[in-house]
């Protein structure tokens, strides 16, 4: 029945519709990195050039020295560093206590534990800050720290999901065996979960990376600043110098494009759930 | 050794309550209290410095009767109407071309999803780039093409639609959604279209549509909530010009709360906000009955 004609204009049509799709995602990197290889008069010059004549890595240097980015790379790694472990701790137990352990009102307090990521940000960003200046912890780190260690609706219903697929015999068999409840969480379940603890890493790194609003409000000192907010800083001050500009920015994403390559999976496992569960 | 005092059934909640433990310290802390105290302030003229006095229901009264607040609202909603529609479409076309089988899909489903990744401020500042009327991409495109260049962010008329344009761009996560549900739906549904006479376009609105409609909803709600809190691109590439049309909801709580200081209308903002993202979910779930088809119903 398959008309051979037909097929072909089929993979045809697919190609160029994935061709152009790609070029529309991939296009604003390319001319980011292009501009941020290039001289400030070859930028503004007529007709435009797709590549530069010579390629100015200078540039980087300039846009690195004139804002302290390696500083920033260190405040957000380290920021980073403390919010993962906070969420895989804190996400983990309670998520261990909501599927393992059978205890009265834990079905009231899942549902109210995962109404919580019904609450919009832009709700709970005054009263949070207001609460934080009010104990004087205002330009520290602790108000991008400290929360991650209590309750994240998201992971919490992610690894509960996952907790949830492992097999009842093992506790039995552990609490036969006289072991604790910490036990059976520290050395049965969580080695069994390593790609949703994964999944969990990489989400905790990507949403801390990219996190603006959060150092905006909380950090006054520039030391302290991340490598959003300095990347921030440096585009509302240097308005016209595009070719610095674009540098930082690509200093900016390569962090975050070297961790998805190694951690595509989990990215797109974290999404996948994130659809099909909600 | 207390154990031996406590039943199976005590020792089971206790452990349990111990678990949950940093969830329900989190609640009280970071959630419940600041919802109630900013609900409280939203009664107040507080500003941080002086301590506050009580108003009643002024802020609230006031915001309605603040231009640039409406305006803050008129805008919001443009924005969402569009970005939500928009990308969704978008979305939904990268997940129908990742459905098909063809030579290096991998490497094409990074390059959808990459967009996605990236910090929200460096994507603005690479639009901001493109679309600076001076020197930027889109006017060289236009001079290529021969066409008049335009103002891009700078116009009123086109500032929002810019920013949506950033958004689609940006809806490589909702495409791997929409791929995964897509994948779900059983072939045989489609070979008995074909067995029917019909084809694509009807294997589309009569199979793919109805069968993915729980994860449609999902997106456009989820669409929906982000899009009225659209903060960055704001504050960042327009500073919510030109003349306040791309001045997003959020960007004026931000200004009220921060550059103003006058944390009792920032409050009042926030709540009527919650409000209304509350007002809008119920009703797409009251909708969604009408085109939502849970299997097996």
């Amino acid at each position: 029945m398959r008309n051979p004609g037909r097929v072909f204009l089929k993979h045809l049509l697919t190609w160029i519709f994935v061709l152009l799709l790609c070029i529309i995602s991939i296009f604003p990197f390319f001319w980011m990195v292009r501009s941020s290889l290039m001289t400030k008069t070859e930028i503004f010059g007529t007709p435009m050039k797709w590549w530069p004549k010579e390629i100015q890595w200078q540039n980087y240097s300039q846009a690195m020295t004139q804002v302290p980015f390696v500083r920033y790379f260190m405040n957000s790694l380290f920021l980073v560093a403390v919010n993962i472990i906070g969420k895989l701790l804190s996400s983990s137990l309670v998520a261990f206590g909501f599927s393992r352990i059978e205890f009265r009102g834990r079905k009231i307090w899942f549902g109210i534990v995962i109404a919580t990521m019904m609450i919009p940000w832009s709700v709970l960003l005054i009263p949070q800050f207001m609460l934080w200046n009010v104990v004087g912890l205002y330009n520290t780190y602790v108000p991008l720290t400290l929360p991650a260690f209590f309750l994240d609706g998201f992971y919490i219903f992610l690894l509960r999901q996952f907790f949830a697929t492992l097999p009842r015999d093992y506790d039995e068999a552990a609490i036969l065996d006289g072991a604790s409840y910490f036990t059976i969480y520290s050395r049965i379940i969580m080695p069994l979960c390593k790609p949703a603890l994964m999944t969990v890493c990489v989400f905790t790194f990507m949403n801390t990376w990219n996190d603006f609003i959060g150092p905006m409000i909380y950090l006054k000192d520039p030391k302290m600043s991340t490598v959003s907010l300095g990347l921030q800083m440096f585009i509302s001050q240097y308005t016209t110098e595009w070719h610095l500009m674009m540098a930082a920015a690509t200093v900016a994403i390569v962090p975050m494009i070297i961790m998805f390559f190694f951690a595509q999976r989990y990215f797109i496992e974290g999404m996948t759930f994130a659809g099909i569960k909600g | 050794m207390k154990n031996r005092k406590m039943t199976p059934a005590m020792r089971r909640n206790l452990a349990g309550y111990l678990f949950i433990a940093p969830a329900l310290v989190g609640l009280l802390v970071f959630y419940a209290f600041p919802m109630l105290f900013s609900l409280g302030i939203s009664f107040t003229d507080w500003n941080l410095r002086l301590s506050p006095n009580f108003v009643g229901g002024d802020n609230y009264k006031n915001l309605f009767q603040d231009q640039v607040y409406l305006k803050s609202i008129r805008v919001t909603f443009y924005y969402t109407l569009l970005a939500v529609p928009v990308s969704n479409v978008y979305a939904l076309l990268m997940a129908l071309l990742l459905n098909m089988k063809f030579k290096g899909r991998s490497v094409v489903r990074t390059i959808f999803y990459i967009p996605s990744i990236v910090p929200a401020v460096a994507a603005a500042g690479i639009w901001m780039y493109i679309f600076n009327p001076y020197n930027g991409f889109m006017n060289q495109l236009m001079q290529y093409f021969g066409w008049d260049p335009q103002m891009w962010i700078y116009s009123p008329s086109q500032v929002i639609p810019c920013i949506v344009v950033m958004a689609a761009w940006g809806a490589g996560g909702t495409a791997i959604i929409y791929l995964a549900a897509l994948q779900g739906v059983p072939t045989v549904l489609y070979e008995s279209v074909s067995i029917d006479g019909g084809n694509a376009v009807h294997k589309f609105f009569y199979i793919t549509v109805p069968m993915i409609s729980p994860i449609i909803f999902y997106n456009v709600i989820m669409g929906v909530i982000n899009s009225m809190q659209v903060f960055t691109q704001g504050y960042i590439m327009t500073k919510g010009g030109p003349n306040n049309n791309s001045l997003f909801y959020v960007l004026l709580l931000y200004r009220r709360a921060f550059e103003q200081t006058t944390m009792g209308i920032a409050c009042a903002m926030a709540w009527i906000l919650f409000v209304i993202l509350g007002v809008l979910t119920v009703l797409n779930f009251a909708l969604s009955n009408r085109w939502v088809y849970y299997g097996g119903e």
